[in-house]
C-alpha cells in the first residue's frame, strides 16, 4: 500500500488511536481499585499527621506512620466523622462524611455544599480537623488543618498540591513550612475569624498571636492561595462551632 | 590419491565459506554492541552535541526544575527512561509511520508512555508516583524527547536509537545538575536538602555557619531568570573550552 496515500494515513491513525486508547483504558480500569485504596490511605495518613500522630508504637517500638498503617490508626484516633451544611447542621456521618469529595463540593453553591469535619482524640486531647481546598498558582491545592478544643489554636496542618512548581510552591508539602502553622491562632484579638496568613517578608519571628507565618521565597501566589484557602474554608464551619455550647469557643 | 583429492576439495569449500563470511560482514558492517560509533552516541550529547547548551532544546524544563538538586536528578532519570523507550518504539515503527502525521504519532507515543508509567506507579508505588507526578506534564512537553524522535529515531535502528535516548537524556541531566547545584546552594544554602552553609535562625545569634557572619541567601537564584543566566554561563564556559564549538568570525 502506498504510504503517502490518504487512505494509509487514515488507517494508520485509526489503528493507532484504537490501540493506544484501549491500552490506556485497560490500565486505568484495572488499576483503579488499587489507586483509590492508596488515595484513601493517604487521606487518613494526612488527617492523622495534622494531630501529631506521625509515629506509632508497634510491638513496643516507635515506627513511622506509613500509609498501610493509616487505616487501623485512623479508627483508633478519629472519634467522629461528620459532614455539615452551611447552617452548621449535621447532614451525614461516618463513611459518608469521609467520602465527601471536596473537589466536587467546591463547584456547588454554598447552600448545597457538604462540609466534612473530623474529631480526634489523642492522649486525652480533643482536636477538630477541617479539610481545605483551594487554588495555587497552577492548579488545585488542598490540605487539612487541625484545631485544638478552643477552636482557635492550630495544632497542625498538612498541605498538598497538584501542580505547583517543585522547589517553590511545591515546598508547601514540606514539614519545615507546615511546622510554622503550629500554635498559630485563627481568630484575631477582637474575635474575628481571619485564619492564618502566609506573609511575604514576615518579621514576626516566633510570634504565634499575629495570625501570620513567613512565606516561601519565590512562591508568592501559592502562599496567597494557602492564605485564602484557610480563611475561606474555616468560615463555613463558624455556624457549627457557635452552636456547640459545650465547646470553649473563642467566637464573639 | 583419492584422499588427497578429498582434502583439497575440503579446503576449497572452507575457503569459499570464509569468503562468504567476509562478504557478509563487509556488506552488513556488523558492529559490536559497544563499538566506537555507538559509544559516540552516548558521549557526544554530554559535550559536543549537548541537547541544552548546543542544540538548545529542553530549556523550559531546565528553568522550572532546577531549584533543587534532588528534583533535577529525579527529572533527569525520568526523562532518560521515557527517551530510551519512546526512541525505541518510534524506531521500531519508523518504516510504518506516514510522514505527514509523524509528529502526531510521536506525541501520542510519548504521552501514552508517560501516562501508562504514571498509572502503574500510582497503583503499585504510590509514594514514588507522588514525587514524580509534577514531572509528568514536563516530560510530555519536553522538546528534547520530540526533537530526538524526529532527528534520530525516525532514521536509525532500535539499538542506536536506544543509545541516543540515553545519551541525550544524560547530557540534559548533566546541565540540569550543574544549574541546580548553583541555584540550590546560593538560593537556599542547601544541597540535596542539607543545610551545607549552616542554619539560618530567626536572629543572627540563632544562626550557625556562614549565616552567623551575616551571610544571606540570594532569593533571585530561586527565580527562573537566574536559571537562564546560569545556563548562559555554562554555554559560555563550554564554548570557550571546546574548539569544535567556536564559530568562525
Amino acid at each position: 500500500m502506498d504510504k503517502s496515500s490518504n487512505a494509509y494515513t487514515f488507517i494508520f491513525a485509526i489503528i493507532m488511536v484504537i490501540v493506544v486508547g484501549s491500552v490506556l483504558a485497560f490500565a486505568s480500569i484495572s488499576l483503579k481499585d488499587r489507586q483509590n485504596a492508596n488515595v484513601k490511605q493517604e487521606k487518613m495518613q494526612n488527617i492523622l499527621y495534622t494531630v501529631g500522630v506521625d509515629s506509632i508504637e508497634q510491638n513496643g517500638e516507635l515506627v513511622p506512620l506509613t500509609r498501610p498503617l493509616a487505616e487501623a490508626n485512623f479508627k483508633k484516633y478519629i472519634t467522629n466523622q461528620i459532614a455539615l451544611n452551611n447552617k452548621g447542621e449535621v447532614i451525614a456521618e461516618g463513611d459518608k462524611a469521609f467520602n465527601v469529595d471536596l473537589a466536587k463540593e467546591l463547584g456547588k453553591d454554598d447552600n448545597e455544599q457538604k462540609f466534612p469535619l473530623y474529631e480526634a482524640e489523642v492522649d486525652g486531647e480533643k482536636y477538630y480537623i477541617i479539610p481545605l481546598r483551594g487554588t495555587g498558582l497552577w492548579d488545585a491545592i488542598w490540605g487539612y488543618i487541625s484545631l485544638k478544643d478552643d477552636v482557635n489554636t492550630v495544632k497542625g496542618v498538612v498541605f498538598d498540591h497538584k501542580g505547583e512548581t517543585t522547589g517553590l510552591g511545591g515546598e508547601i508539602t514540606k514539614a519545615w513550612f507546615q511546622e510554622r502553622f503550629a500554635d498559630e491562632k485563627i481568630f484575631d484579638s477582637s474575635g474575628n475569624l481571619v485564619g492564618v496568613s502566609v506573609v511575604k517578608g514576615y518579621g514576626g519571628g516566633n510570634n504565634k498571636d499575629d495570625n501570620a507565618v513567613d512565606a516561601i521565597s519565590g512562591a508568592t501566589i501559592t502562599g496567597d492561595g494557602v492564605t485564602k484557602m484557610i480563611s475561606k474554608r474555616l468560615k463555613y464551619y463558624l455556624p457549627y462551632f457557635k452552636q456547640q455550647t459545650d465547646m470553649k469557643v473563642a467566637v464573639k | 590419491m583419492a584422499q588427497e583429492n578429498n582434502n583439497t576439495q575440503m579446503s576449497e569449500k572452507e575457503a569459499k565459506k570464509k569468503e562468504m563470511i567476509l562478504f557478509l560482514s563487509s556488506s552488513e558492517e556488523k558492529e559490536s554492541f559497544l563499538s566506537k560509533q555507538n559509544l559516540k552516541l552516548l558521549s557526544d550529547p554530554l559535550n559536543d552535541d549537548n541537547p541544552i547548551t548546543v542544540q538548545v532544546l529542553g530549556i523550559c524544563s531546565a528553568l522550572a526544575i532546577t531549584v533543587q538538586l534532588q528534583a533535577a536528578v529525579v527529572m533527569s532519570l525520568a526523562v532518560m527512561v521515557v527517551m530510551a523507550f519512546s526512541n525505541m518504539i518510534i524506531s521500531l515503527m519508523r518504516n510504518l509511520i506516514p510522514s505527514r502525521i509523524r509528529i502526531i504519532v510521536q506525541l501520542v507515543v510519548v504521552a501514552a508512555l508517560v501516562i501508562l508509567v504514571d498509572q502503574v506507579l500510582k497503583a503499585f508505588l504510590y509514594d514514588l508516583s507522588k514525587q514524580l507526578s509534577v514531572f509528568v506534564g514536563l516530560i510530555i512537553t519536553n522538546c528534547i524527547v520530540m526533537g530526538r524522535l524526529e532527528a534520530f529515531a525516525l532514521g536509525n535502528g532500535i539499538y542506536k536509537s536506544f543509545l541516543d535516548g540515553i545519551g541525550n537524556a544524560a547530557g540534559y541531566g548533566l546541565i540540569l545538575v550543574i544549574v541546580a547545584f548553583f541555584r540550590e546552594l546560593l538560593g537556599s544554602g542547601k544541597l540535596w536538602g542539607f543545610e551545607v552553609l549552616g542554619h539560618k535562625g530567626a536572629t543572627l545569634a540563632d544562626s550557625t555557619g556562614l549565616y552567623a557572619l551575616g551571610y544571606e541567601n540570594n532569593g533571585l537564584m530561586l527565580l527562573a531568570p537566574m536559571a537562564l543566566i546560569i545556563v548562559g554561563v555554562v554555554i559560555w564556559v563550554q564554548r570557550s573550552r571546546n574548539r569544535k564549538l567556536i564559530e568562525e568570525a
